[in-house]
C-alpha cells in the first residue's frame, strides 16, 4: 500500500465537501478528515486494498468520524426497521398509528442519507440487519422494539455529545437527537396513551434528565441486530 | 481545536491538596445523614462525582466557570423558571386541564421543577432571581394574546407547546457554546431531549404531529410564529437538501435559536425582574 496520492481528507473535500469551507474550519476539517481516514483505513481504497477485513467493522471513537459512523449505524438500523414495518404493517395497528410510523421512517431515512453524504469515503459500511425476537406481525412487538430503539438513540446521542470535537457536528447531533426524543415520546404514548410514560420515570431521573449512554454500551445493545460485529476502539 | 476548561476537578484538587481530606470527611457526614445544600444535592444527584466534588467545595463550581457558561446556565434557568411556574400554576388550577391531559402535564411539571432546582444548585449564588411572569403574553398587562391561559385548557396547552418547542431550540442553540465543559454540556443535552419529549407529547395531545413540519406553527396563533421561524431549513451542516422529501427533511432536523431570538420570544411572558 502506498500513500503517494492526495490525503483521503483532501479527496473528500475535492468531491464537494469542502466548497463551503474556509479558514480554520476547513483546516480543522481537513485535519480531522485525514486523521479519520487513516484511522478507518480507507486509504487502502486507493491502492486496491480491502477497506475492512470481513467480519470486522471498526469504529474509532478517537475522532468525530468514528462518532458519525456510529450514528450512521444507528440510523441505518432504525431506517431499515421502520421500512420493514411499513412494508407489511401489523394488522392490529390502531387508526393513525401507521402514519406515525411512516413519518418516523422518513425521518430516519433523512438522517441516514445526511450522514452518508457527510461521511463520503470515510463511511464504514453497515452490516446486514437481522431481527432476532421481533414479530413484525404484532403491534406490541413492533412498538416495543421502536420504543427501545428510540430511547437508545436518544441516550446514545446524549452520551456521545461530549466526545464531539467540531462544533458543527455537535449542533447537527443536537438537531437529530431532539427528533429522536420526539419519536420516543410518540411511540411511548401509543403504547400507554395519556400517561406519564412519554417521559417516564424509567428513562428520566429525579433531576428531570434523560439517559446518556457511552457508545460502547449502545453498541453492545444493538450488536445483535447486525450480521457482523462492530469493533469499537478509542473508548 | 482545544477549549480550555477552567473547571477541571483535577486542577481543583491540585490547587488545594487539603480539599480531598475535607471532602472525604464531608461525604462521610452526608452519608451519615447530615443536611446538604441544594447545590450539593444537585451535584450528587447528577450522578457525577465531579459535580458533587465541586459543589462540596463551597462555591467552587459557579466561581470556576467562565462567565459565558454562567450566562448560559442563567439563560436556561430563566426558561426553566418560566416553564416551572407555568405548569405548577396550571396543574394547581382546578378544572383547567382536561382529565386525559392531567398525568402528562403533571409529569412535565415535575421535570421543569427539577430543572430549576438543578440549575439553581449548580449556579449557587450566581443564580438569577426568578422573574415575575405574565403567562397571557401581555408583558405584564395580564391581557395578552393568551388572556384565558389559566381558564381554558386548550389555551394552556397551546402556550405549553410554544414553551416546549422554544425550549428545545434554545438548549440546542447553546450546546456548541458549552463545548469543553463536559459536565455542563452533558447535563444540558440530557435536559434538551426531555424538553423534546415534552414538546412531542403536548403537540400530540393538541392533535398535532409530534414533530415540526416546515415552519408550520402546529395550530398556534400568529403570536407564536417566531417559535417556528427557520424550522423549514433544509440546508444541514455544509450539505444542501439531502432528501427529495422536503417535508420529512424539515421534520427530521430540529433547528436552533440564538439566545437573543429566544429572549425576544419569551419577552411578552416576562412582566419584570429579569
Amino acid at each position: 500500500m502506498t500513500h503517494t496520492h492526495d490525503l483521503p481528507g483532501e479527496a473528500a473535500l475535492s468531491t464537494g465537501l469542502g466548497s463551503a469551507w474556509g479558514g480554520s474550519n476547513r483546516r480543522e476539517f481537513l485535519m480531522l478528515a485525514a486523521k479519520g481516514a487513516a484511522a478507518l483505513g480507507v486509504a487502502g481504497s486507493m491502492s486496491g486494498c480491502v477497506i475492512a477485513a470481513a467480519g470486522t467493522k471498526k469504529l474509532d471513537f478517537r475522532d468525530d468520524f468514528g462518532i458519525l459512523n456510529f450514528a450512521y449505524a444507528l440510523e441505518c438500523l432504525e431506517s431499515r426497521f421502520y421500512t420493514k414495518v411499513c412494508e407489511a404493517p401489523p394488522r392490529d395497528l390502531r387508526p393513525g398509528e401507521l402514519q406515525v410510523l411512516q413519518d418516523i421512517r422518513d425521518h430516519e431515512i433523512a438522517h441516514r442519507r445526511f450522514l452518508k453524504r457527510s461521511l463520503q469515503i470515510l463511511r464504514v459500511e453497515v452490516p446486514m440487519s437481522v431481527w432476532p425476537g421481533i414479530d413484525f406481525t404484532s403491534r406490541s412487538s413492533v412498538l416495543n422494539t421502536a420504543k427501545a430503539f428510540e430511547d437508545l438513540g436518544v441516550a446514545g446521542y446524549n452520551g456521545a455529545g461530549t466526545r464531539i470535537r467540531l462544533a458543527e457536528f455537535l449542533t447537527i447531533a443536537g438537531k437529530i437527537v431532539s427528533v429522536e426524543a420526539r419519536h420516543a415520546a410518540a411511540i411511548r404514548d401509543m403504547l400507554n396513551p395519556n400517561s406519564r410514560d412519554f417521559a417516564g420515570d424509567d428513562v428520566i431521573d429525579e433531576m428531570g434528565m434523560d439517559r446518556a449512554l457511552e457508545p460502547g454500551e449502545v453498541l453492545a445493545q444493538v450488536q445483535k441486530y447486525f450480521a457482523e460485529p462492530y469493533r469499537a476502539v478509542g473508548l | 481545536m482545544h477549549i480550555t476548561d477552567t473547571f477541571e476537578p483535577k486542577r481543583l484538587l491540585a490547587a488545594d491538596p487539603d480539599i480531598t481530606a475535607r471532602l472525604a470527611a464531608r461525604q462521610a457526614e452526608i452519608a451519615a445523614g447530615a443536611s446538604v445544600s441544594t447545590r450539593t444535592r444537585a451535584g450528587l444527584m447528577m450522578g457525577g462525582a465531579v459535580l458533587a466534588t465541586a459543589a462540596l467545595a463551597s462555591d467552587a463550581f459557579a466561581q470556576g466557570l467562565p462567565s459565558m457558561v454562567v450566562d448560559i446556565l442563567n439563560f436556561a434557568l430563566t426558561l426553566e423558571h418560566l416553564e416551572a411556574e407555568f405548569y405548577v400554576t396550571g396543574v394547581g388550577t382546578s378544572g383547567l386541564i382536561p382529565s386525559d391531559m392531567r398525568a402528562p402535564f403533571d409529569q412535565i411539571r415535575k421535570h421543569e421543577v427539577a430543572h430549576v432546582a438543578f440549575l439553581r444548585g449548580v449556579l449557587g449564588s450566581a443564580a438569577i432571581a426568578k422573574p415575575t411572569f405574565d403567562f397571557t403574553g401581555g408583558s405584564g398587562s395580564g391581557n395578552g394574546p393568551f388572556a384565558d391561559v389559566f381558564r381554558n385548557g386548550q389555551t394552556f396547552a397551546a402556550v405549553a407547546q410554544a414553551f416546549e418547542d422554544t425550549g428545545v431550540r434554545a438548549y440546542k442553540g447553546q450546546a456548541a457554546n458549552l463545548m469543553g465543559h463536559n459536565d455542563v454540556l452533558r447535563a444540558a443535552l440530557r435536559i434538551h431531549s426531555v424538553e423534546a419529549r415534552h414538546a412531542s407529547q403536548v403537540r400530540r395531545m393538541r392533535g398535532q404531529k409530534g414533530w415540526i413540519t416546515l415552519s408550520n406553527s402546529g395550530g398556534l396563533p400568529e403570536a407564536a410564529q417566531a417559535t417556528y421561524k427557520g424550522e423549514s431549513n433544509t440546508f444541514q451542516f455544509i450539505l444542501g437538501q439531502a432528501d427529495s422529501n422536503t417535508q420529512a427533511m424539515t421534520e427530521a432536523f430540529d433547528e436552533t435559536l440564538t439566545k437573543s431570538q429566544v429572549l425576544a420570544i419569551v419577552a411578552p411572558f416576562i412582566a419584570g425582574g429579569r
